[in-house]
């Protein structure tokens, strides 16, 4: 119920929504500084972004990380509708909330560890199988298929949970055979869920330095790979001008895709 | 409780011994990982009829309804169609088709699409698809709502998509699982005619789950009244209302005054009951067919209890109170009578003449009655 | 043909498929690789690729032995190092916890009682950066933090301060970074449980003679402890196993357990004890995953029931 806020709440959202968008201003408003020196400001410049064209490592290291998104986040969403539907449709089966307890694991779990695990096994498995062979976009794409899944898992299964059985019975009692009401009723009804649990997993594997520290075979480097190794050694305005570029394509993304949810709302 | 004369079902085929069932259900059980929801239910419905089964909720109506659909599989007991047996067949493949409570319109598809979809499931021509289509929203007065979505529409024409995509397919039979729920009172009462009206014209046999036992008792050929799983008693509506079974049928449609009392005699053609609480001898001229002396129920409803403050030719079936309440109706008021033994009867007298002018007024001493054959023992 | 297909689709190996490709996956790719971090924590040391023995091994007669090897946990058991890390990741981590919730729950009370419109927006905008690189924003405070950054010179024009204060690389500057990434995680599920409440509940603590405060402490607080619990376990999980903040801010006198791990597998290329440090600090965190899982099952519960 809405009521008034009172000045103490007021005072308290002013400063946590200024803490949350001070830094990331600061990162944007410094892109455009001509100095070296992130903190003194120079004058308006545009430098660093040709400078960040011209970074030919930093230009393949993103074309990985969009690749590896690309993919990651597609077969996150395949896996983690499955595992939604399992969860939400198929009733009491055997094992089932130990299923659940590992569908949502991943998202808990220390990156440091999954990270260290997922190369253990694929070292292991290459001695033993062969595969997979070698560590790059294959292997960066399965860690971050894995950790992704679980994200997408929770939104379909919420988006499922809350979906009224009648539509899917509907359709079953005018003739629409089990995999029918799936594509033709539950599909499209979960959609939603499916678009935010794709784009959630692609920036997800898009940002993600750890897990991909550890499975990244040498010429795979991602884009956070990158950027850590050069913001490790102090502040480079270029990041910064890279910084600007990532925060406005997301923030049209996000804005575009809630603005298209909530059109289509039902 | 206005009822309209029906034409609708004259020959009453339930009275005859050779007419062949439509729908037939069998010994049919469900329970739920132990919880009885059904329980070994036999039940024979006729073509063309208006079918409703009612009860509180949790009764086991609507899982019922469910089995019909194919939605639920039974645990025990056969299904018949049509003299064919679905009782394992999936929902997808049974002349069935339901009209649910939340009329389950997919939001994803307009007003045609959704009455198409049925059909599309089959391989039927688009010229036909569209042409039947087009027959099914006249039926139900919403041709010209084909491109609406659901979440444009009313309560009421919600209602009237979800009828025309669960009749658009011909079914043997269309179940309808409380269809007027969620509509208010006014237009419920319309509805209800609409939907007998469309029944009658399409002929398709309809049977329908509904608490609301005024819905039941306008809208059907027959009823069927459960409890806990069980069919309490099937009949029409008039047999359920005047001749109830059961103290659990009785009290379950409208109100009802009931005696105790001791069977002192039982013949062939009437029954006399000795009750203190009625302060008379309750005299009903039906056979009971139970041993001197055993306690029974006699009931009477209230408007069959006659009011007058002057005492009564008869001796039988006669009392006197005093006058506690009156509840206005408007049409009808309700006298609470209170008699010597403190059991207060329910009396319900047409308002002929204006509330000033009434005869019977607060803590009037007056004389209840009624006929003997207005009153009914009940065992259980 | 055509009745073939009807019976695949008839038949419920469909929907078991949806049940068995996930399982598979998860199974080989997190359960199998958490086993194998086990058994290489047993192992010792080789020189090689990769560099640990194998647990189990072929003797003369075909007999099959289990070498354990407990060297890996002893080794860390006998250097202070590791026990002071697991102890200041667990402060770390506690302190970045009480943080959040301490700016994230007015923050959450504020927007569920704000008005709808007004909510989502910023609900978006507490979302928002948490769409945008955690690297980059673990990177801004950088430019905040140092020495001549932002914060000092500010301090300094103002006057409150004359030399500049030393944050970067310190202990502070870890926790607030974990505080300023972590904080949606605290706001999202605080703000879950702070919109379910009825507020009339307020109004009736109030006419019963509650003030304010004692509403809240006895209204609100209880009834939104599911929302406090999961968001704390949400923050505190991953930022016991944090790597990049304390990499970035803390310099090197942060020693938190995730960039230990990190140092031993990537720079002293000893597999075997970073895999027992991995098992430790599972085995260090697995209350508060067990936690967080039996709160989300119970609302999976809530959703499945409705």
């Amino acid at each position: 119920m809405p009521t008034k806020l009172s000045p103490f709440l007021k005072t308290c959202m002013i400063l946590g929504y200024a803490f949350l968008y001070v830094p990331i201003i600061t990162l944007i408003v410094f892109s455009f500084n001509s100095s070296r020196l992130v903190t003194v400001w120079q004058g308006f410049s545009t430098k660093w972004y040709v400078s960040l064209l011209q970074d030919d490592v930093l230009l393949k290291s993103a074309w990985v990380s969009l690749q590896v998104a690309t993919l990651a986040a597609t077969f996150a969403v395949i896996l983690g509708t499955l595992a939604a539907v399992a969860l939400v449709r198929l009733g009491r089966f055997r094992g089932r909330q130990f299923f659940g307890i590992l569908t949502t694991a991943p998202l808990v779990m220390p990156e440091v560890i999954t990270g260290l695990a997922l190369l253990l096994l694929f070292v292991g498995l290459e001695q033993m199988i062969g595969w997979p062979k070698g560590r790059g976009i294959l292997t960066i794409t399965i860690a971050h298929t894995t950790l992704c899944m679980a994200y997408v898992t929770i939104l379909v299964r919420g988006r499922l949970a809350e979906l009224d059985l009648s539509l899917e019975e509907a359709a079953r009692d005018l003739g629409a055979r089990p995999l029918k009401v799936f594509t033709a009723i539950t599909l499209p009804l979960i959609s939603p869920a499916l678009v935010s649990g794709w784009l959630l997993a692609f920036v997800l594997s898009l940002d993600d330095l750890v897990l991909a520290s550890f499975v990244a075979g040498p010429g795979s480097s991602t884009l956070p790979m990158v950027i850590f190794s050069s913001i490790r050694f102090g502040i480079s305005p270029q990041i910064n001008a890279l910084a600007t570029i990532i925060i406005t394509a997301v923030a049209i993304g996000v804005m575009g895709a809630g603005w298209l949810l909530h059109r289509k709302k039902y | 409780m206005v009822k309209k004369p029906k034409k609708r079902i004259d020959l009453q085929p339930w009275q005859d011994p050779k007419a062949k069932p439509y729908i037939h259900i069998e010994g049919v059980s469900k329970d739920f990982d132990g919880h009885v929801a059904v329980d070994s239910v036999t039940l024979s419905v006729f073509q063309g009829e208006f079918f409703s089964l009612l009860g509180p909720s949790g009764c086991g109506k609507t899982t019922l309804l469910r089995m019909l659909a194919g939605l639920e599989m039974p645990s025990q007991g056969k299904i018949y169609i049509d003299g064919v047996d679905v009782t394992r067949r999936p929902a997808y493949d049974r002349p069935v088709n339901m009209m649910f409570q939340s009329y389950a319109l997919f939001p994803h598809m307009n007003v045609e699409k959704n009455v198409a979809f049925g059909l599309k499931q089959e391989r039927i021509s688009r010229s036909e698809i569209n042409e039947r289509v087009k027959d099914a929203l006249r039926l139900v007065q919403m041709e010209t709502y084909g491109k609406r979505a659901p979440h444009q529409l009313s309560g009421g024409q919600k209602q009237r998509v979800a009828l025309a995509r669960s009749l658009v397919k011909r079914p043997k039979l269309l179940l309808l699982d409380e269809p007027l729920a969620a509509l208010d009172k006014r237009l419920r009462e319309q509805t209800q005619f609409e939907l007998v009206t469309i029944q009658e014209k399409v002929g398709v046999t309809f049977i329908m789950v509904t608490h609301d036992q005024e819905e039941a008792m306008t809208m059907s050929t027959r009823l069927g009244v459960m409890d806990h799983g069980r069919m309490r008693q099937i009949g029409t509506p008039n047999e359920i209302y005047e001749y109830p079974n059961s103290d659990y049928v009785a009290d379950f449609i409208g109100s009802i005054n009931k005696f105790e009392g001791r069977v002192a005699e039982d013949e062939t053609d009437h029954i006399l009951v000795e009750s203190e609480e009625a302060g008379c001898e309750l005299y009903v001229s039906h056979s009971a067919d139970v041993p001197i002396g055993s306690q029974v129920k006699v009931a009477i409803r209230p408007e069959k209890v006659m009011i007058s403050t002057s005492p009564p030719e008869q001796k039988r079936n006669s009392t006197r109170g005093i006058v506690k309440d009156i509840g206005y109706l408007g049409d009808v008021s309700i006298y609470h009578v209170e008699l010597a033994s403190g059991k207060i009867v329910l009396a319900t007298q047409p308002n002929l003449v204006r509330l000033a002018e009434r005869p019977v007024t607060w803590d009037d001493e007056v004389y209840l009655y009624w006929r003997a054959e207005n009153s009914i023992v009940l065992m259980t | 043909m055509r009745e073939l297909w009807k019976k695949i689709q008839d038949s419920y190996a469909g929907s078991y498929l949806a049940l068995i490709i996930p399982y598979a996956w998860i199974l080989l790719f997190f359960m199998i690789p958490f086993l194998i971090v086990l058994k290489i924590s047993f192992s010792d040391l080789k020189v090689g690729l990769p560099p640990y023995g194998p647990l189990l091994e072929w003797v003369e007669e075909g007999v099959l032995v289990i070498k354990l090897n407990f060297t890996n946990f002893a080794f860390i058991g006998t250097d202070s190092l590791y026990l002071f890390s697991y102890l200041e990741s667990l402060v770390i981590a506690v302190l970045g916890t009480i943080g959040c919730l301490l700016i994230g729950y007015p923050m959450a009370y504020g927007i569920a009682k704000a008005k709808p419109p007004f909510r989502t927006l910023l609900l978006m905008l507490v979302i928002l950066p948490f769409w945008t690189s955690f690297l980059l924003r673990v990177y801004a405070w950088i430019g905040i933090l140092s020495t001549s950054g932002l914060l000092n010179t500010a301090l300094m024009k103002v006057g409150i301060i004359s030399s500049p204060l030393s944050i970067l690389d310190t202990t502070y500057a870890t926790i607030i970074g974990i505080v300023y990434c972590y904080l949606p995680f605290m706001i999202l599920p605080l703000y879950a449980s702070l919109e379910k409440i009825d507020y009339t509940l307020m109004e009736a603590a109030y006419d019963l003679g509650a003030r304010p405060i004692q509403a809240f402490r006895r209204v609100i607080w209880p009834l939104s402890r599911p929302g406090v619990i999961a968001g704390s376990m949400l923050v505190l999980i991953p930022a016991v196993g944090e790597f990049v903040i304390p990499e970035l801010l803390g310099g090197s006198q942060t020693l938190m357990i995730g960039k230990v791990l990190w140092n031993e597998f990537f720079t002293n290329r000893d597999w075997p004890v970073a895999s027992a440090l991995a098992v430790l600090m599972l085995i260090l965190l697995v209350t508060p995953i067990a936690i967080f899982q039996r709160i989300q099952e119970r609302q999976v519960r809530f959703l499945d029931a409705d």
